[in-house]
């Protein structure tokens, strides 16, 4: 796989991801073109489509598309599936996604994207790794944000962790 | 402290975070951009502050901005440092960042080899894994090559989290650094094998990669893979297996034989599935059965896999797919224009004599109907590239090809008139038979070319005309009324077209008068002939105004000519024949590849200087004569033979830069476009004879239909001829073996074409060779890859591991010490009598041992911050073993300033079956560095290797070394003796360790304030070094200096940079980097001897580049 891009319906882009290294602005040319012609196709049309010498597989989710771009060799249906195991891998992880998650919540939709493929290949296959390894790193990286901030580990209990938001929990505290 | 921290956290409640940025963002909808570029001074407000948590947010926040399409790049260095944090929430996002931000070009990337390398070894695999994600992103050459060991020893660790991680990534470096392909390949293989499904499947990914773009090279491991696809349930890991079967069964048609029963099981259990289709898209280049494959095809509901599929099964068994023209035909009107373009795409490949002109037929319907002018555009180019392929291979009769070419000239607004004109103008020069045909098509396209001047504009289908007027002009001779033809060039609507065109109509003119004065000639009437020239002057004056100054030109001379043929006319002077003299020759077609192929005479070097060239120096400029004196004494020739290979390979290379670079520069390409030169006399291009079962000439506009019926006729009679001649045959040999059932169909080559065509193939140079290397594309990185793997490794193919003292110290045979001087020989004599060793080396059976001594900075089992690196250093190697190659590095360790363990790699290296075992290790101590011996044991006993070794096989020995004092280098002699079991004779190895000051140091980040105040509190000592002759950018220079002597950069500021380290008995070390014209290094240390002793070894590190 060369890319992967999200976008919406109104053609902003929610998330990309580039396997081959080029330029910002060539990345900014593919993606303004890709975006046009995608948005352009009618509902019926099939999802596949040749554009330069690439493939590009895409699919509508919601008001999000998902398009992939890959080699002429590679096959378009795993391609297919990689994207759909991608959305049920956030549609797991955030419960029912909405764009909204995966606009406010950039940086988690990358992380899950980065355990499920790696260099453009997919990396693993099994929904419930990829999550564990998620869950265990989110679980590392809130550890350290407490720790950082000085609480005592004793407060580290497990529904405490779930419930951290200590920027939101302060903030309201202020309002109030 | 902690109230700090809090407090700290606190403060930061109040700068934006990621969230409310996007929500900013969403809020001011009107003036996005500057509520923008607010956010951006305020990230670079908070990019200032030491606080680390700050930055990160900062760079977070960045991440989103840049994918919003901001430019970020000013930030790199700061995403360096986040990266670099210690805490995996900030380093996290920091990689995320340099992932989506940093390319090939960002020179900070140099900066981030040491900080990968560490997080690459890091105890906690998610750090590891973030790194490995995050290379997997920005991985360049030099990062490949600088971390490719690194990322090889992951492959085996423990958690199967990073193994999976470390295999996917090798096909980046791979790409990168093709040389680590045949070093890493063993291990990659043995991965296909990992117990755990999700570390085989990236190996089977990788390999499958690979594989796909060289498959000769991996035939090898068929078996292996034919295991797997038979084990394996796992849907994703046997489609991309198939796929490899899919580029290894044209190599071997025996594997195909194999794959067909396990490949029939798969698509009855993936029945239904959709990726049923996948394996047959897969399976389908090079299987011998299809019938199953085929029906399921023709009722595909996914009609763009299904003719996808189709396409591919084409290539092999065209006659399968044939049977399905109409579903394809069909396809033609799907509403989707991929689709359309597939179908049309199939029908390309699926067009033989036989059918060529229904299918052409239904295209030219279809394009009726079609609507949007791309599509028919597509659709025209598509009729053309079927008819034209492979040299008109399908084409049988040319009269119908001519006029399927004239129906496209009436399609409305399509943008190929081009297209046409070349084509007519190919085939009325290549197709002898067909001119007098042709000529009467054009003559008709010319008289109704108001019909195609409603488009003017360039490439539109007025660019028939240019070919018209040409073929007419050109072989006029067929022309049946050329009077005729000239009038209707000369009308004055002539006057609207592109200016090209009016002057191959002026020069056409000139021809065709010719011709009409020829064919007057004998008339008695000079009538005629006076008018006709009468009627040029008329109406040349016309194009003598034009504004195209070609179109002047010719006229106005074309005009006097005919002014003076019109005067010797009245003096009733025969002109004919010297007129027609002016347009006398056969034009013939050149090949596009012709001026590239016309060898290059023997002894001229295109590369070599005519003359001096210009010396930039004033001091020549001045004196001319002298070097005209000096040109006048040698032989005119210019000179070459001078200039070695490498000089010549530079040169090229240079030059192709040049032209890569200059816009003007016209590259060779394939396009079709013929180049046109005259060339008189060309008698050997055989003449064709016209076979006249169709008539020539043909009232009205051509109706290429006609033919297809004619053809049927003509093919329904020959058929019948035929028959009656295999009647005859049969008849005659009744008494063989019983009929043959007649074949429904006629076959391939049974069809004749309608004339004997003969098509003049297109000129080449003489003794051109035949060549069609230059169809490949050299910058395919793929290419690089294609490497025998099957080779056994040779010992000089590792990869490179971090040295202290690079590898070049081999070559330079004067550098090192007596252990270094001895070791080279070997290694030369192996390089020189290979073959030979090789033969004694089977023979002798003798053991040869490999070392690969690695120390690493361990202590209670928990590695810190290691970085590993070896210099290839041979040892002195007795004359029974082969050769030997120890490389090793010495690494410190913070918490004990006193203890090192050593990591030594054994490898027995020996063809044969040669086991080694009861093998000792022994070090000769000195009062400074000492072996640590077990308990009990005396002061110089050796140390046992607790394994033996199967030849072929490797395995890791730790031995712990007690330091004193760091601030000398020093080195330790020592010998490791075994005993090969077959022979039960001992042996016994001399090696040398060389622990230099900078192994002793260690790579620790140090803030700026903290480095000030060290430099502020006086109690380091200072020195100061010069670097001479340092050609290389600042920041590779940082670098290396970073990357070989452990130091971390602490602040950079243009040409000026501060760098720190500490050594593992806590020596502080501040190094400033200077460059301005030299590179000056002023360092300071507590400790003089080290410090001098470190800068000792960094300017020879500089010294070796």
């Amino acid at each position: 796989m060369q890319f992967m891009l999200l976008f919406s319906r109104q053609g902003k882009l929610r998330l990309q991801k580039w396997y081959v290294p080029l330029s910002d602005k060539e990345k900014k040319k593919i993606t303004r073109e890709l975006v046009q012609t995608v948005l352009a196709r009618k509902p019926k049309m099939c999802c596949f489509l040749e554009w330069r010498d690439l493939k590009i597989v895409y699919k509508r989710y919601a008001s999000l598309y998902f398009c992939c771009a890959i080699e002429d060799q590679d096959n378009e249906l795993i391609t297919l599936e990689i994207i759909h195991r991608y959305v049920e891998l956030l549609d797991k992880y955030f419960g029912s996604v909405c764009e909204l998650d995966i606009i406010f919540n950039f940086e988690k939709a990358y992380f899950i994207l980065d355990e499920f493929l790696l260099g453009g290949e997919a990396q693993e296959t099994s929904k419930k790794n990829v999550l564990k390894a998620i869950e265990q790193a989110d679980l590392l990286q809130e550890a350290s944000v407490c720790l950082h901030a000085g609480f005592p580990p004793s407060v580290l209990s497990e529904s405490f962790l779930c419930s951290l938001d200590i920027a939101g929990v302060f903030r309201r505290v202020k309002l109030d | 402290m902690a109230l700090k921290m809090v407090k700290g956290s606190i403060d930061r409640m109040f700068d934006k975070n990621l969230q409310d940025l996007v929500r900013g963002i969403r809020n001011h909808k009107e003036d996005e951009a500057k509520y923008i570029s607010t956010c951006i001074d305020e990230i670079k407000q908070e990019l200032k502050q030491d606080n680390i948590a700050v930055k990160a947010n900062a760079v977070c926040k960045l991440t989103y901005l840049q994918m919003l399409g901001y430019d970020v790049s000013w930030a790199a260095f700061n995403i360096v440092e986040v990266m670099s944090s210690s805490k995996f929430t900030y380093k996290r996002i920091g990689y995320l960042a340099a992932s989506q931000c940093f390319h090939e070009g960002t020179d900070v990337i140099m900066l981030t080899t040491n900080q990968i390398r560490k997080d690459l070894s890091s105890p906690n695999q998610y750090d590891t894994g973030v790194a490995l994600t995050g290379l997997s992103c920005f991985v360049t050459p030099d990062l490949a090559r600088d971390l490719a060991n690194d990322i090889m020893t992951l492959m085996s660790h423990t958690k199967p989290f990073i193994r999976k991680k470390a295999v996917l990534i090798m096909y980046k470096v791979f790409l990168k650094y093709p040389e680590s392909l045949r070093p890493a390949f063993p291990r990659l293989k043995e991965k296909l094998e990992d117990p755990d499904p999700g570390v085989q499947s990236a190996a089977v990914n990788v390999i499958c990669e690979l594989a796909r773009r060289n498959p000769k090279n991996y035939l090898s491991l068929a078996p292996l893979f034919f295991k797997l696809m038979t084990s394996s349930t796992n849907n994703w890991v046997l489609i991309k297996i198939i796929k490899l079967f899919g580029a290894l069964t044209p190599l071997e048609p025996r594997l195909g034989k194999k794959l067909i029963e396990p490949l029939t099981n798969l698509i009855h259990r993936l029945h239904k599935h959709l990726s049923v289709f996948a394996v047959l898209i897969s399976l389908s280049s090079g299987m011998p059965n299809h019938s199953a494959s085929i029906q399921c095809l023709a009722c595909v509901l996914v009609k763009y896999l299904g003719l996808l599929a189709m396409s591919k099964i084409l290539k092999t068994h065209p006659k399968s797919v044939q049977s399905h023209k109409d579903l394809i035909l069909q396809c033609l009107d799907d509403k989707d224009e991929s689709i359309r373009l597939r179908a049309l795409d199939l029908l390309y490949g699926m067009v033989s004599k036989k059918n060529l002109m229904e299918i052409v037929k239904k295209l030219m319907l279809h394009m009726d109907k079609a609507e949007g002018t791309t599509y028919r555009d597509e659709l025209l180019t598509k009729i053309i590239d079927i008819c034209s392929q492979s040299n008109y291979q399908y084409i049988t009769n040319f009269e119908w090809y001519i006029s399927i070419l004239v129906e496209l000239t009436r399609l409305e607004g399509t943008r190929h008139g081009h297209l046409i004109a070349s084509q007519m103008l190919d085939v009325a020069i290549r197709v002898k038979a067909i001119r007098g045909f042709a000529v009467a098509q054009m003559a008709m396209l010319l008289d109704n070319a108001h019909m195609l001047t409603g488009n003017t504009q360039r490439n539109g289908i007025c660019e028939v005309l240019y070919a018209a007027a040409w073929i007419c002009g050109e072989f006029s001779e067929h022309l049946k009324d050329p009077l005729q033809t000239l009038e209707a060039m000369l009308r004055p609507k002539v006057a609207t077209l592109p200016g090209h065109i009016q002057a191959v109509y002026v020069q056409n003119v000139a021809k065709l008068f010719a011709t009409v004065l020829r064919g007057q000639e004998g008339v008695p009437d000079r009538q005629v002939a006076q008018e006709t020239s009468q009627l040029l002057i008329d109406r040349l004056p016309l194009f003598v105004q034009s504004a195209n100054l070609e179109v002047q030109e010719r006229a106005s001379c074309i005009l006097q000519l005919v002014k003076y043929v019109q005067k010797l006319q009245q003096k009733e002077v025969q002109v004919a024949e010297e007129v027609t003299a002016l347009f006398a020759g056969e034009l013939n077609p050149v090949a596009p590849k012709a001026q590239k192929k016309v060898p290059v005479p023997e002894g001229l070097d295109l590369d070599a200087w005519i003359n001096e060239p210009p010396s930039e120096s004033e001091s020549e400029d001045e004196k001319p004569k002298a070097v005209f004196a000096q040109e006048e004494q040698r032989p005119t020739r210019p000179r070459h033979p001078e200039v070695d290979e490498k000089e010549l390979a530079r040169r090229r290379e240079a030059r192709k830069q040049e032209q890569a670079n200059n816009p003007f520069y016209i590259k060779a390409s394939p396009s079709s476009q013929k180049v046109y030169a005259e060339t008189p006399g060309v008698e050997h291009i055989p003449v064709v004879q016209i076979d006249l079962s169709v008539p020539l000439k043909v009232p009205g506009m051509p109706m290429s239909d006609q033919y297809v019926k004619l053809e049927e006729e003509r093919r329904q009679r020959e058929k019948a001829e035929r028959k009656k001649k295999k009647e005859k045959k049969r008849r005659k040999d009744k008494c063989g073996r019983g009929h043959r059932a007649e074949s429904g169909g006629e076959s391939e080559e049974d069809i004749t074409p309608a004339h004997t065509v003969d098509i003049v193939t297109e000129e080449m140079p003489e003794n051109a060779l035949p060549s069609d290397e230059d169809d490949k594309d050299p910058s395919d990185p793929h290419k690089a890859l294609d490497i025998d793997l099957d080779k056994p490794l040779v010992d000089n193919e590792k990869l490179p591991v971090r040295a202290h003292r690079p590898p070049d110290a081999l070559k330079s045979p004067v550098e090192g010490g007596e252990g270094e001087g001895v070791a080279q020989e070997p290694k030369k004599k192996s390089k020189k009598d290979k073959k030979e060793k090789e033969k004694r080396k089977s023979k002798e059976r003798k053991a040869s041992v490999c070392f690969c001594f690695a120390c690493f900075g361990i202590i209670l089992g928990f590695v810190i911050g290691r970085t590993r690196g070896a210099p290839v250093r041979p040892l002195a190697v007795p004359e029974t073993s082969s050769f030997l190659v120890q490389s090793y590095d010495i690494q410190g360790n913070l918490q004990d300033g006193s203890q090192v363990v050593v990591s030594v790699i054994f490898e027995n290296k020996s063809s044969s079956s040669s086991f080694l075992k009861c093998m000792e290790f022994n070090v000769l101590d000195s009062l400074n560095s000492k072996l640590q011996r077990p308990e009990g044991a005396s002061p110089h006993e050796a140390v046992t290797i607790p394994f033996q070794l199967p030849p072929g096989v490797s395995n890791e020995a730790r031995f712990v070394f007690s330091v004193q004092s760091i601030v000398m280098p020093q080195k330790l002699k020592g010998t490791l003796a075994f005993i090969v079991k077959d022979s039960s004779t001992h042996e016994k190895l001399d090696f040398k360790l060389h622990f230099t000051c900078t192994s002793y140091m260690i790579t620790t980040p140090c803030y700026s304030d903290a480095f000030a105040k060290l430099l502020e509190s006086g109690d380091l000592k200072a020195s100061s070094v010069r670097l001479e002759g340092v050609s290389m950018p600042f920041h590779h220079l940082l670098a290396r200096i970073c990357f070989h002597h452990h130091f971390s950069v602490v602040e950079r500021i243009d040409s000026c940079a501060s760098m720190y380290s500490r050594s593992i008995q806590g020596h502080h070390v501040c190094l400033l980097v200077k460059t301005v014209s030299t590179v000056s290094i002023d360092a300071k240390c507590d400790e003089p001897s080290l410090l001098e002793n470190v800068l000792q070894e960094i300017k020879q590190t500089f010294a070796k580049c």
